[in-house]
């Protein structure tokens, strides 16, 4: 009888615990959550930009298409350079949670450095194809294939600003608890761009080299 | 190089009496309220009470405000609009020249739908979903009031459009080619899109702020089963926010790269693509349709329950229909276009998806119904718009419904049928719970009642002006006059316009009303003072002061089941008096008021006019003016500030709340 009743107890006390129960999260916990969702709906304004390429892709009015403009190469680099990049931004994180600062430097350094040398490379390739009367006016593909991979490209300049901002925050406010959860969503907005680009990387270079 | 871009005096119609008349009129209104206030010292207050506030309570009496403001500017375009298509028969030019009225109808859906539905359904849900789930704030206040300012910064950039240049004249969808730069080469068009894009991104912030704020914040044991359905309807509203919402910016953000640096998504050259545009936008547009009207399904299922006494009947089935409809909106955005010819099969498949959404809609309305079934009603003002609402919505539901038929569609599509029917479904659903929501959680906000009498005498004006005015439409719809007509030769549908022109004025009596229902409870407020409860209510919102203090809840309240206040009355009501317990307090940490917000919208408002008339340099100092503000709000020293516990058991003395939950 007595250990029906304490079992009973423990129960509703479980239950009273579960989490859709248990009250108010954390801030770490909202913030990242808030910063799941922002990033949910970035991909979706990417996937906005991925269906106008996927529909425009063949629409060059008689211009030049992906195969003659694509430089696999050129864009092997790049991707190998973002995905190191994320590594390297893996270990900031922890870095940053083992609270040593040379190494966050470091390898916040090491990040930007790769992520600066994807833009580079990006920027050499649009150079190139405007260079060569490729640009975004030329036709509607271009046009969609200029905006999808420069939005990526501006968000990874957006994400170099972030990270030098950063770094500023931790020279000088230190790891406290807010400067900590913003390096958490800048290394969740960071591999995301990841996740962007092999799409990316599969739907613009792999399949535009088969057509 | 001009350093004015392409803004010069030739960009202010001075020759045009009508819109120099009503953009004069704005002026000096606005300049009378900033002297009066300036005069009488009220900005320090205004300043940092509210301006700087990132109080939820404070924003969404502030997006309300905003609303509100909107709703007169857009209705009196409609008037407008109803007075030239009234007297432009046979010959007849009336008295809006063709660029004016294609002005008038794309600025009257833009601010309806952007700037006056939006806004109202973000600022009832701001005031309302924290102090519903029983918590202190949103899950990000500096973010929310950031994104109020993007709302603001959009509305104002509209306004502008009224005296300087112009706005677009392409309808409020500004479908390409026509809104392309070889068709529409002034800045209407441009006007639209960077207000857009604006207040868009801040719509974005309020739709992440509030998914997380309802899924990560609520009161200890108020479980997913618990929440009250408004709670529910703005989840799925704001759900809708985060997944549509970015279509719209990529979509707008295309037809800006084709305006401004000669792109060709949507061109006629270049093998651009302008039915793309057409189906991105309805991809945003048909989830933002329910982004307006499922927090109203929310407000009218908290009036009902409330008024009929009794629990809101089958409230598992509400929040099933409530999500159903939730991810069912991204399936039928085709059928805006079924005469785009996509061939049987893709309409079929579409035509049917919609009709399916009308079943959870029907179990919605059959569950209200069946609420009231048996109640002890008390017909107050807002439950009159609940049943109004309950009969208009069924109305244009099936008008819908008709036309989800293809072959039906391609009869009906553009007419005056379709603009009859989703005013009757936005007024009827949308605005209707607005209205029955701003009437009853008023006393909650301010602390008194509205006056009922004007109340019930609006609404009346409202219910039959609408149906004078919108029953014609479907007739002359069937009769085949197309919408947007500038003027029109057919004399026998003189008679029908006329008819729907007298019941806009019936509408205007409403708003009328409206305005002097709130001016009376303003100034006899004593009377209608109230306590925190007034409705004999059911959820958290009403366990705590009218009005609520800034921290909402001295202690957080402890759910144990739905309709948390009302249980607890009942347990209460049952149980003997007990002696009062002691109540103590701790002190609270409340996020600290912040000018982020203003600053960001301030150069958002640069910026975006800038862009508008090309003027680069101005643009820059905007996105840098932006860029510092937000760097400045990251190095801030203080995050919060701590209220005493003293200063919290004052206030609990002195508005003492009989229930505490």
């Amino acid at each position: 009888m007595n250990i029906a009743v304490a079992f009973d107890d423990e129960v509703r006390n479980e239950a009273r615990t579960s989490a859709s129960e248990a009250g108010p999260a954390a801030k770490r916990i909202v913030v990242g959550y808030g910063f799941w969702i922002f990033l949910l709906s970035d991909i979706i304004m990417f996937s906005a930009f991925f269906a106008a390429y996927a529909v425009l892709a063949h629409a060059t009015a008689g211009g030049p298409s992906g195969v003659q403009l694509f430089n696999q190469r050129s864009v092997a680099i790049e991707t190998a350079c973002l995905l190191a990049s994320s590594y390297t931004c893996g270990l900031m994180s922890l870095a940053v949670g083992s609270r040593r600062y040379g190494a966050t430097y470091l390898a916040a350094l090491i990040t930007f450095v790769l992520g600066a040398s994807f833009l580079a490379l990006e920027l050499r390739e649009f150079a190139g194809m405007i260079a060569i009367g490729a640009g975004p006016q030329r036709s509607a593909f271009l046009s969609a294939f200029f905006t999808l991979v420069g939005c990526h490209g501006l968000h990874v300049t957006a994400g170099l600003v972030w990270l030098v901002v950063m770094m500023a925050q931790v020279a000088i406010k230190g790891l406290h608890a807010t400067v900590e959860r913003r390096l958490l969503c800048f290394s969740l907005f960071w591999h995301a761009l990841d996740i962007v680009w092999v799409w990316l990387f599969t739907v613009v270079y792999l399949m535009g080299a088969l057509s | 190089m001009n350093l004015l871009g392409r803004l010069d005096w030739s960009a202010i119609p001075f020759d045009q009496p009508i819109i120099m008349g009503a953009s004069g009129g704005v002026v000096l209104v606005i300049v009378l309220i900033l002297s009066w206030v300036t005069l009488k010292g009220y900005v320090p207050y205004l300043w940092r009470e509210w301006i700087t506030s990132v109080d939820h309570k404070r924003i969404g009496i502030m997006y309300i405000i905003l609303a509100l403001i909107m709703l007169l500017r857009g209705f009196a375009d409609a008037i407008m609009m109803r007075a030239q298509q009234a007297v432009a028969a046979g010959g007849a030019q009336g008295y809006l020249p063709p660029e004016h009225f294609d002005q008038i109808f794309s600025a009257h859906g833009t601010i309806m739908i952007f700037f006056m539905a939006m806004p109202f359904v973000i600022g009832m849900m701001n005031f309302v979903v924290p102090l519903q789930l029983g918590v202190r704030d949103m899950a990000f206040p500096t973010l929310n009031s950031i994104a109020l300012g993007l709302t603001a910064s959009g509305i104002l950039l509209v306004n502008i459009s009224l005296a300087v240049g112009e706005f677009a004249k392409t309808g409020w969808v500004a479908y390409p080619p026509l809104s392309e730069l070889q068709y529409s080469p002034g800045v209407g068009v441009d006007y639209y899109l960077w207000s857009l894009q604006i207040s868009g991104v801040g719509t974005l912030m309020t739709g992440i702020n509030f998914v997380a704020t309802i899924l990560k914040t609520r009161a200890p044991g108020m479980s997913y089963m618990r929440m009250p359905v408004f709670c529910w309807t703005s989840l799925a509203a704001n759900l809708l926010i985060v997944a549509a919402f970015p279509v719209l910016t990529a979509t707008l953000a295309m037809l800006l790269l084709d305006r401004y640096l000669g792109f060709h998504f949507f061109t006629t050259d270049g093998q651009g693509n302008a039915m793309m545009y057409v189906n991105l936008f309805w991809v945003w547009g048909h989830p933002e349709v329910y982004i307006l009207v499922l927090p109203a399904f929310g407000i009218f299922s908290e009036v009902v329950s409330t008024f009929s006494g009794k629990p809101l009947f089958g409230y598992r089935s509400m929040v099933a229909a409530t999500m159903s409809i939730c991810v069912l909106s991204f399936f039928v955005w085709l059928h805006h276009f079924f005469t785009m010819g996509a061939g049987a099969n893709v309409n079929g498949f579409f035509g049917v998806m919609t009709m399916i959404i009308a079943v959870p809609t029907g179990v919605k309305v059959f569950n209200w119904l069946f609420t009231m079934y048996g109640g002890r009603i008390r017909f107050t003002v807002p439950i009159l718009w609940s049943i109004g609402f309950m009969v208009t919505f069924v109305i244009g539901g099936m008008t819908g419904v008709l036309m989800a038929v293809p072959p039906a569609d391609f009869q009906l599509h553009n007419s005056l049928f379709l603009i009859a029917h989703f005013h009757n479904v936005i007024i009827g659903g949308t605005v209707f719970g607005l209205m029955a929501g701003y009437n009853y959680w008023f006393p909650k906000a301010f602390g008194f009642k509205l006056d009922e009498r004007w109340g019930r005498a609006s609404f009346w004006c409202w219910l039959i002006g609408f149906y004078v005015a919108f029953m014609p439409l479907y007739a002359l719809g069937l009769m085949g006059m197309t919408r947007r007509m500038q003027h029109y030769d057919v004399a026998s549908w003189q008679p029908w316009l006329v008819a729907a022109a007298f019941g806009v004025v019936i509408i205007l009596a409403g708003i009328v009303c409206q305005v002097i229902q709130l001016v009376v409870s303003i100034r006899n407020r004593e009377q209608l003072k109230v306590a925190a409860d007034p409705w004999n209510a059911r959820t958290l919102e009403w366990a705590t002061a009218s009005p609520p203090p800034a921290w909402n809840f001295a202690v957080l309240p402890q759910v144990t089941d739905l309709d948390a206040l009302w249980n607890k009355k009942q347990r209460e009501r049952t149980q003997q008096a007990q002696p009062p317990k002691e109540r103590k307090f701790e002190p609270i940490e409340m996020p600290k008021n912040s000018a982020t917000g203003f600053i960001i919208a301030f150069f958002a408002v640069v910026s975006g006019f800038a862009l508008i008339w090309h003027i680069w340099w101005m643009a820059g100092v905007g996105a840098i003016g932006i860029f510092l503000t937000m760097l400045a709000f990251a190095f801030r020293d203080e995050e919060e500030i701590e209220v005493p516990a003293e200063q919290i058991a004052r206030f609990e003395q002195a508005y003492p709340v009989e229930i505490a939950v």
